[in-house]
């Protein structure tokens, strides 16, 4: 890569941008303007002194900074995949002034001496790196943790994510215990007794490809005995990377009776379908070809088709789904698009199906994938904004908005450039998602993260 | 066309992954070739194709235990006069942990130019061909596709049904969700115009309705009616036991083939099963050496099938 990064260290940036469009979901405005930045914080362009420097914004959008709640930077235990440094790079890259690390690391994150040890890694990092710890002991799903040491200790939430707590008697005492806290159980919503040993989301491409597919109820039923939870002790649930329509329905009933639940969406299971699987690479709101019979009628395409990197967990829904995802989206029930930027390296893709490690990285190219969606008509751009900014920010804590006097903290993009996404052009350790060779539309120019710069491609802050 | 002049051709893809890749017409004249070369090989004048592939070095890894289809490869591979080396997975460095692609590089770099490979993982197949420089022969992925195996049904089924297989009706029974030859056999068969009826147990055909061509019964009886060939497919013992003793009786009570059942269908409609069989549970061991039984014959085609697809590729 050729863009420079800085860290949360570095000195406090002062600019103009000119004529930029400012989209700002913290107060509903969208307009062309000058947007100043002093020390680090917004300021009125008039009360900036004359030298300073002036950015051409022209065609380009300034919004919040991103706030990824689902993040897997891999250490302790797999650098090999991906570091705190290189992953907040990653998030810089991709417009997150924020990432919120899960604690599925070797050793997990259970400990205020781990939580700490991975915050302090983060200091001088691209992006804030906060924790999430673990919610029982060594991930164990037996034991709850010291929810309230971790949560002195800097913990903004506890999740067990690779699996959901396994009873409903420690998901309710977990609830009950976090309650007053205030801090949210995120849950990964899947019952194993129906998920163990699928591959992909039952269908007819599972069905063609012969590979054991992944109920709808696998989600559904966590994502209900979740909620009647929550509902009873009034404990913060929410539930992360929900992938179907009845999930989404349940959340949005819950909502609707005023449980205290959110959820999030990966912008994978907004673009791709189980269809990706088989070799198809069109988005899910690209219209379907008139000619195809299904997945059944043509052959599959010997590059694509089995694609390790398409394995993800929960698997790629199927195109209804991501739809219905979208329409969630778009209608506020899902509160954030989240990454489960999931880093692994060659040797866990580039293998069997079966035996690939589910997930893909997805910090750097989910504005993009968000982009491709507001330009099919999906998504407001607004919408897409507060769901990657304003609104996940607030499910931690953090503030958001570009507000005169305000911490400067945003991302600047083109939303007509287009790049293609390639290893060499991504700042992850790891390259396994399954759109390498794809163009996909939007790119980030400049990341400011608590008034410093982070990321710059070509406008000239850092040199 | 003569099969000297077949032969002549030979497709321009390098790997056969699954029969979804071949065309009716494509599929047509690799069954012709097989069938000239069955006729040849039986009267000991193979000729000019006994040289076909001298000079050609094949692997066969097989990852999974097979007797028909390893067999039927390495024999036809000889026939045609290719070298072969024989992978043994268990004693090779596969036991010690290399991953797949590596041991498919490490063939490649010996000289192998085709790798017939069996795998358990659906899709392997897949994953060799696009990272490595080797032309691949699917000998059976995973639950997803074993295409000479359908060709070798379909070459059976044409030869019995009288040519063709245009409106005819085959009824395949058992287990389809977890067979890879199935699903080969669906692609096949639906492409030479065939009508196919499923029938098993809910939790074996959920899903299938949604391919073109094929349709779900509910019962043998209307699985077989109108049949003009019966397939029935292997009972995985070790799936089967998931469900338990009581499935596996249940399983023979309602979808398991005898003569007298066998009369549903047309007349004289004759019985395939892709082996190894288990008497007494999918069929009857009378009904596997009786006169419907095409269950030999498919063994033999198999050897003639798969030199076709060996000299098809060999360019």
């Amino acid at each position: 890569m050729t863009a420079r990064f800085g860290s949360l260290t570095d000195a406090r940036a002062t600019f103009v941008l000119a004529g930029v469009r400012v989209v700002d979901p913290a107060d509903g405005s969208d307009a062309a303007r000058d947007l100043a930045v002093l020390d680090g914080r917004i300021a009125e362009p008039g009360d900036l002194p004359d030298d300073v420097r002036h950015l051409d914004g022209r065609g380009l959008v300034v919004a919040p900074g991103f706030c990824d709640l689902h993040t897997h930077l891999r250490e302790p235990g797999m650098e090999g995949a991906e570091t705190v440094a290189t992953g907040a790079r990653a998030a810089a890259h991709g417009g997150f002034t924020t990432v919120c690390a899960m604690p599925n690391t070797d050793p997990p994150l259970d400990e205020v001496a781990r939580v700490a040890w991975v915050t302090w890694l983060g200091r001088d990092a691209s992006a804030r790196v906060r924790v999430i710890a673990a919610a029982t002991r060594a991930r164990a799903g037996e034991a709850l943790v010291d929810f309230g040491e971790l949560a002195a200790g800097g913990a903004v939430a506890f999740s067990d994510d690779g699996v959901a707590l396994p009873t409903a008697r420690l998901a309710l005492s977990a609830l009950q215990a976090i309650g007053p806290l205030g801090l949210p159980l995120i849950e990964h919503p899947e019952d194993p007794t129906l998920a163990s040993g699928t591959l992909m989301r039952t269908g007819p491409v599972a069905t063609r490809l012969g590979l054991a597919g992944w109920p709808p109820s696998a989600e559904l039923l966590v994502v209900e005995r979740d909620i009647a939870l929550a509902e009873e002790t009034g404990g913060r649930l929410h539930l992360t990377h929900i992938s179907t329509a009845a999930a989404l329905d349940a959340v949005r009933r819950a909502k609707d009776r005023g449980v205290r639940v959110s959820c999030d969406v990966t912008p994978h299971h907004l673009a791709m379908s189980d269809a990706w699987v088989a070799g198809d690479r069109t988005f899910n709101w690209d219209a379907p070809s008139p000619t195809a019979s299904g997945p059944f009628g043509e052959a599959l395409d010997p590059l694509r088709a089995f694609d390790g990197t398409c394995r993800v967990n929960p698997p790629l829904s199927t195109r209804e789904d991501g739809l219905a995802l979208l329409g969630g989206v778009a209608d506020g029930t899902i509160d954030a698009i989240a990454t489960d930027h999931a880093p692994h390296p060659p040797e866990r893709t580039l293998v069997e199906f079966a035996d690939a490690a589910p997930g893909t990285i997805g910090l750097e190219t989910a504005l993009s994938l968000g982009l491709a969606a507001v330009d099919a008509g999906c998504l407001s751009l607004a919408t897409l904004l507060a769901a990657l900014s304003t609104r996940p920010a607030a499910l931690i804590g953090e503030e958001r908005g570009l507000r005169t006097g305000a911490e400067a903290d945003l991302v600047v993009f083109d939303p007509a450039g287009r790049w293609r996404v390639e290893g060499d052009t991504l700042a992850s350790l790891s390259t396994n998602t399954p759109l390498l060779a794809i163009m996909v539309p939007g790119v980030v120019r400049l990341t400011v993260a608590g008034g410093r710069v982070t990321f710059d491609e070509g406008m000239g802050l850092l040199v | 066309m003569s099969a000297v002049a077949l032969a002549a051709e030979t497709w321009t893809r390098r790997h056969l992954l699954d029969v979804d890749q071949l065309s009716r017409s494509e599929l047509e004249a690799t069954l012709d070739l097989a069938g000239d070369l069955r006729e040849r090989r039986a009267t000991g004048e193979l000729g000019e194709m006994a040289r076909r592939l001298v000079g050609h070095t094949i692997g066969l890894a097989f990852y999974e235990a097979s007797t028909r289809t390893r067999v039927s490869f390495e024999l036809a591979a000889r026939e045609l006069g290719a070298t072969v080396v024989d992978l043994s997975v268990a004693g090779s460095s596969v036991a010690k942990g290399e991953s797949l692609v590596d041991t498919m590089l490490t063939l490649e770099r010996t000289g192998v130019r085709t790798v017939v490979l069996r795998h358990a993982a659906a899709g392997a197949p897949y994953l060799v061909a696009r990272n490595t420089g080797l032309r691949v022969l699917n000998a059976g992925d995973g639950a997803h596709a074993h295409p000479t195996q359908a060709l070798l049904d379909a070459l059976t089924l044409r030869d019995a049904l009288g040519g063709a297989l245009d409106g005819k009706t085959i009824a395949i029974i058992g287990d389809l969700a977890h067979s890879r030859v199935a699903r080969s056999d669906l692609h096949a068969l639906t492409r030479l115009g065939a009508r196919v009826v499923l029938g098993g147990p809910p939790a074996w055909v959920a899903g299938f309705q949604h391919w073109p061509g094929v349709s779900v019964a509910a019962s043998l009886r209307d699985a077989l009616r109108n049949a003009d060939a019966v397939m029935t497919l292997r009972v995985q013992l070790e799936r089967a036991a998931g469900g338990g003793y009581g499935f596996l009786r249940e399983y023979t009570r309602r979808w398991g083939l005898d003569e007298e059942r066998m009369n549903w269908a047309r007349a004289r409609a004759p019985l395939l099963h892709p082996g190894p069989t288990n008497e007494g549970i999918e069929l009857t061991a009378d009904l596997a050496a009786g006169e419907r039984s095409l269950i030999g014959r498919q063994v033999t085609n198999g050897v003639a099938v798969r030199m076709a697809v060996l000299s098809l590729l060999a360019a």
